[in-house]
């Protein structure tokens, strides 16, 4: 008998399976650097004096941090009913557990060319791993790393991100 | 910003104090295209994901790591690398302060020199996220990181 806390073979199988290959639903813009930086109240002169980024970058460039925000979908446009979501693997492996709830431990960022304005990202999810069932003070349910690699235009490799996902079901009151 | 020139393992990086309210943790979720109900809505975050409140996102973290890091290097610093643990939530009300310190620094086959840094995200001096960085210092007043491709950019 397979204990209930076994990887199912169909989760299995999409371990280190490219997956969500999307181009970004829009082009990198300026406007998302400030918002970025203004968040964090982080002055680096890369971002808000352009003679410095000429001398220093070629230019203006995105903060490195602000990776994952190109591929993050529109909360709602057109033809799309409901809420729509990034890091979909990490979705759909809650649904396919059965897992309510979902945070993050861990995540490594990996940075390579630096992203421009008018660049357009491209992305792909890679599910690494999937733990059996744990417990934690969160309630119970597996862990997953999920990487996603982000290309420009040119199909340069702009980064990598590795998040450490938990999915759990909270311990009854 | 600190002289790059004369970094050494195990010196101190200035620590950071900042005060988080609300607007912090929405403003760093916005800013990061993070719709998710847990760093917007207290009773989603509470009721739904069993936290006393609201919480920084990820994204958010990484940029606040971001400029706690490139305060000290300056422009010409370069991140290579960034990996985070997040044992604990941070909230608003909390007064959160960011403290690092130099581990190595190396200089990799490219001629590239490395500060690996460790630096820790505490609130009430209980680490929240612990974090490992991977920047790129210049070697000398003439060597840029950021004209590094290829081969010769190695993070």
């Amino acid at each position: 008998m397979i204990p209930d806390s076994a990887i199912p073979d169909d989760v299995a199988a999409l371990i280190d399976v490219k997956q969500y290959e999307e181009v970004a639903e829009f082009p990198v813009e300026r406007g998302y650097f400030w918002s970025s930086c203004a968040s964090v109240e982080n002055g680096n002169p890369l971002f808000w004096d352009d003679a410095v980024a000429d001398a220093v970058t070629g230019g203006p460039i995105a903060p490195p941090t602000t990776l994952s925000l190109w591929i993050r979908p529109h909360h709602w446009s057109p033809g799309h009913a409901g809420e729509r979501l990034a890091l979909r693997v990490h979705f759909d492996l809650k649904e396919r557990f059965d897992l309510p709830e979902a945070v993050m431990s861990d995540n490594t960022m990996i940075f390579h060319e630096p992203v421009r304005p008018g660049d357009v990202i491209s992305h792909a999810q890679f599910l690494r791993s999937v733990t059996d069932e744990k417990t934690t003070r969160l309630g119970t349910g597996r862990f997953w790393v999920i990487d996603v690699e982000y290309r420009n235009q040119r199909d340069e490799l702009v980064g990598v991100e590795s998040y450490t996902g938990f999915g759990y079901r909270r311990a009854a009151p | 910003m600190t002289s790059l020139g004369d970094v050494q393992p195990g010196q101190a990086l200035p620590p950071l104090s900042y005060d988080v309210t609300a607007t912090t943790v929405v403003l760093g979720a916005i800013a990061s295209r993070d719709w998710r109900p847990m760093h917007h809505d207290h009773a989603f975050a509470v009721e739904r994901n069993g936290t006393k409140d609201i919480f920084l996102n990820t994204p958010n973290q990484a940029a606040w790591f971001e400029r706690y890091v490139t305060d000290w290097t300056g422009p010409r610093g370069r991140l290579g690398r960034m990996t985070f643990r997040m044992k604990g939530s941070v909230f608003p009300g909390d007064t959160m302060v960011l403290a690092g310190r130099v581990r190595t620094v190396t200089v990799d086959d490219a001629g590239c020199r490395w500060a690996e840094l460790d630096v820790n995200l505490s609130v009430d001096d209980i680490t929240k996220t612990e974090c490992a960085v991977r920047v790129a210092l210049p070697t000398s007043p003439d060597d840029n990181p950021w004209v590094r491709r290829g081969d010769r950019w190695r993070p």
